[in-house]
């Protein structure tokens, strides 16, 4: 191989990133190749160089107690010990009889703090005073902007004929996953359309559940491995007749 | 032993497996405000995002899974609200037209003077920082948590929500652009050196 192939791959060397096999065969090279090693003593140098620089900021203790006071009060997750072991059985009897009602629960919960977050991603938008990233009424200038941003693809309706306006656009997060975050106007109510993997979110979603978030209307579905939220303050056959649309444009 | 051996350290990721939320996630805290400070360039900013991102994990800490890397889940849920901040939509807007994930022209060769041996010197230190500030926030980031975290690049993956090899790619521009923009303070800092002294007086520049 000649050196500049062993070049491109010096960095992933470094970094102990190849396979055993490779590895051993750049060890030879490097410690037989003048040139490749010293620019990989070279390359050692910057990476112990941006290390040493790259840890230089550290946080006051007043903060770090601050932070502390406010986490130390919940409670632990406990190991699962040998009491554990020999009460088992009763735990078990009482786990299976509350499990089909602590499921349901749970998912709940879950699905509560779900479209709690999406209540406050709306709210985020109308509070700021860049609610768009992208600003056009045109979806075939919105749906690319987000190419390469998220790692899905969606479709967007035609507005014409219809009293919804699109006005933009912006990436958006939930439960730390990339998502769009559409804005539709329909007489000066905002609407937000949020649009997710289904499978990122790891929550099953009760479709019939919300008609109300924060006295927001929404309306929430799933097609294709997305998951789609309509949420805004206009009435809730405006907040349906906009979810019909995306639908029938996704079909 | 091999050639890497002599410096490489291996760091793990938190064990999830046992603890209060307190127990798993102050050993980050450090760490975790010089990426935040990193990522701002602001300490209050920086302290704001730490804030607001042990909140987060504390309000979804019964949903993390065990099993799972917490160090990612801490830096992934810091850095998802770094760019939903003002900030991070100001930084995210900045980036370079074309496409991100395309690959620049190869290495130069090894020279005499690198940009490396620049570095060896600690005086240098605002240089780098300049440097490294200056750098897109997909590479500065990418660049801290392989250099400065030393995560691997599963981790950072991880972290990031991206492929491996979009991984490697930010990596490797990451990197390249560091180099060059170091090559070109030290053309500048020789050329600088070599101006001739105007009317003989020496302004000290």
């Amino acid at each position: 191989m000649v050196c500049e192939l062993w070049k491109t791959r010096l960095d992933t060397y470094l970094d102990g990133e190849l396979p055993s096999e490779e590895m051993r065969d750049f060890d030879s090279h490097v410690h037989s190749c003048p040139t490749c090693g010293a620019d990989a003593l070279a390359r050692v140098q910057m990476k112990r160089s941006i290390q040493g620089f790259g840890k230089r900021f550290t946080a006051s203790p007043e903060f770090r107690k601050r932070i502390l006071r406010r986490i130390e009060a919940k409670p632990r997750r406990v190991a699962f010990g040998i009491a554990w072991m020999t009460a088992s059985a009763v735990i078990a009897v009482l786990v299976v009889v509350g499990l089909a009602s602590t499921y349901r629960l749970r998912d709940r919960t879950r699905s509560e703090q779900v479209f709690s977050e999406v209540a406050d991603l709306h709210v985020g938008m109308l509070a700021s005073s860049a609610p768009v990233d992208v600003i056009s009424t045109d979806r075939h200038t919105v749906k690319p902007w987000f190419q390469g941003k998220i790692p899905f693809a969606f479709d967007l309706p035609e507005l014409q004929n219809s009293e919804f306006s699109l006005l933009g656009g912006r990436m958006t997060y939930l439960a730390q996953t990339p998502g769009a975050h559409l804005v539709y106007e329909v007489r000066k109510h905002r609407i937000s359309v949020l649009v997710f993997q289904e499978g990122s979110l790891r929550t099953r979603l009760d479709e019939n559940a919300p008609a109300k978030e924060l006295s927001f209307n929404v309306e929430t579905w799933s097609h294709g491995g997305l998951r789609y939220f309509v949420i805004g303050d206009a009435s809730a056959i405006d907040v349906h007749n906009l979810a019909d649309l995306l639908k029938r444009a996704a079909a | 032993m091999t050639w890497l051996a002599v410096y490489h350290i291996d760091v793990s990721g938190v064990d999830p497996q046992s603890g209060s939320f307190e127990e798993l996630a102050m050993p980050l805290f450090d760490p975790l405000y010089n990426f935040a400070h990193w990522l701002t360039r602001n300490r209050d900013e920086a302290e704001d995002l730490v804030q607001e991102t042990y909140f987060k994990a504390l309000r979804g800490f019964s949903s993390f899974q065990l099993g799972t890397n917490f160090r990612a889940w801490m830096y992934r849920i810091l850095r998802n609200t770094f760019l939903t901040s003002c900030a991070g939509l100001k930084a995210t807007a900045t980036l370079p037209l074309g496409d991100p994930e395309e690959e620049e022209g190869p290495e130069l060769a090894v020279e005499f003077v690198t940009p490396e041996t620049i570095l060896i010197d600690r005086s240098n230190s605002d240089l780098i920082e300049r440097e490294i500030n200056e750098l897109p926030v997909h590479f500065r980031e990418v660049l801290l948590l392989c250099e400065v975290e030393e995560m691997s690049y599963q981790e950072i993956a991880e972290t990031l929500s991206v492929p491996i090899g979009t991984v490697m790619s930010r990596l490797s521009r990451a990197r390249k652009r560091l180099r060059d923009g170091l090559r070109q303070r030290m053309t500048e800092g020789s050329r600088a050196e070599q101006t001739p002294v105007k009317n003989g007086m020496n302004y000290g520049l």
